[in-house]
């Protein structure tokens, strides 16, 4: 795979066998084995408590691998909200997936259809944070070792992920009943709403969704979320538009 | 959960099969088109206008039979935003609000 000596490289550069990006890769995940683990067993937990069986859970945290789609699907799935909003819901927030694609696309669009497809289902925050930027500060990387250095993060993040959901089926069922497990999933959710509010845009974004959302709380299907999502999209993206604008002019 | 078991299997699908096309959407395309900067741009808040709207009737509207939000739950909910918040980190805040709710739990029983 090494397509120049790893001699010529400067010390700061990754080096381009796909192999070392790799292994680089999987010890650069390591640290996301703390966010992952719990997130995995709080999905299982919660699947379990919903009412789902040990198959269901599975083949949901393996088919959809991502616990922020699966554990707002349970939410809905609760509350008995109509299958298509469910499903439109969950997906709303993995739109965001798109947008990852489409950062990764001029970095890993060149491999085959074959590795595209492994490297689409194995995309996370993860994946797509660390490759990111690993990319973008070693231009030399080949594709080769980009595609290393991904599947190295991914293959950490898999199994961690799949087997934490397991333990969290298991441990769901030694859990006693009078543990309040129904508050769990706003708690879960909540959590990682604070460390999303990043910028003045992202702030405003979440005020108009929470907002919105209440105010439209007495829309029959649940479709008054997606209409406050939306418009809170909206207002993220004006928000940013005019800070860069504002940024932009002396 | 009210929704028959061939349902939950439809769901389960549909949403691993949209998912990964989301993903693969771009990967796909690559050479063909660019999303322009402004559609990225409203991508981008998908998770931040998605859920704090999600959770809002839950922590903030009373559960049926109740005329009044849960102080225990809001207490909750305000603790693991804002640990969450202060120390950027998503595990420490469920920590926080998790205590909080067992903590107040055991007061008011």
């Amino acid at each position: 795979m090494t397509t120049s000596p790893p001699s010529q490289l400067p010390p700061s550069q990754l080096p381009l066998s796909a192999r070392a990006a790799y292994w680089r890769g999987f010890r650069d995940a390591s640290p996301f084995i703390l966010i992952v683990a719990p997130f995995g067993m709080v999905f299982g937990v919660v699947a379990l408590d919903a009412g789902f069986t040990v198959a269901q859970t599975m083949a949901f945290t393996i088919g959809t691998y991502a616990g922020a789609a699966q554990l707002a699907a349970i939410q809905m799935l609760s509350e008995g909200a109509p299958l298509a909003i469910v499903i439109l819901t969950a997906l709303a927030v993995n739109a965001r997936m798109a947008m990852y694609s489409a950062a990764l696309a001029p970095h890993l669009g060149g491999a085959s259809w074959g590795h595209r497809a492994l490297l689409g289902y194995l995309m996370v925050d993860q994946t797509y944070a660390l490759s990111a930027m690993v990319y973008d500060s070693h231009p030399g990387m080949t594709l080769g070792a980009k595609i290393g250095y991904y599947l190295g993060v991914a293959s950490l993040i898999w199994p961690v992920w799949v087997s934490a959901t397991l333990v969290g089926v298991i441990a769901g069922n030694l859990i006693p009943d009078w543990v309040p497990l129904g508050f769990a999933v706003p708690i879960a959710f909540t959590a990682m709403i604070g460390p999303m509010l990043r910028t003045l845009a992202h702030v405003a974004a979440a005020l108009v969704s929470v907002v919105g959302a209440l105010a439209l709380s007495a829309v029959p299907y649940s479709l008054g979320l997606l209409v406050a999502a939306g418009l809170a999209m909206l207002t993220g993206a004006a928000v940013e538009g005019w800070m860069l604008r504002r940024r932009g002019e002396p | 959960m009210t929704v028959s078991t061939t349902a939950l299997w439809g769901v389960i699908a549909v949403l691993s099969l949209g998912t990964f096309l989301l993903r693969f959407s771009f990967l796909a395309l690559i050479g063909k088109r660019q999303l322009p900067d402004r559609v990225l741009r409203v991508l981008r808040y998908t998770p931040v206008a998605v859920i704090p709207g999600l959770m809002a009737p839950q922590i903030f509207l009373p559960s049926l039979g109740d005329t009044a939000p849960d102080p225990v739950k809001l207490a909750a909910a305000a603790a693991t935003l804002l640990v969450g918040l202060w120390s950027r980190n998503v595990i420490a805040a469920m920590a926080s609000g998790i205590a909080v709710l067992a903590l107040m739990t055991w007061i008011t029983v």
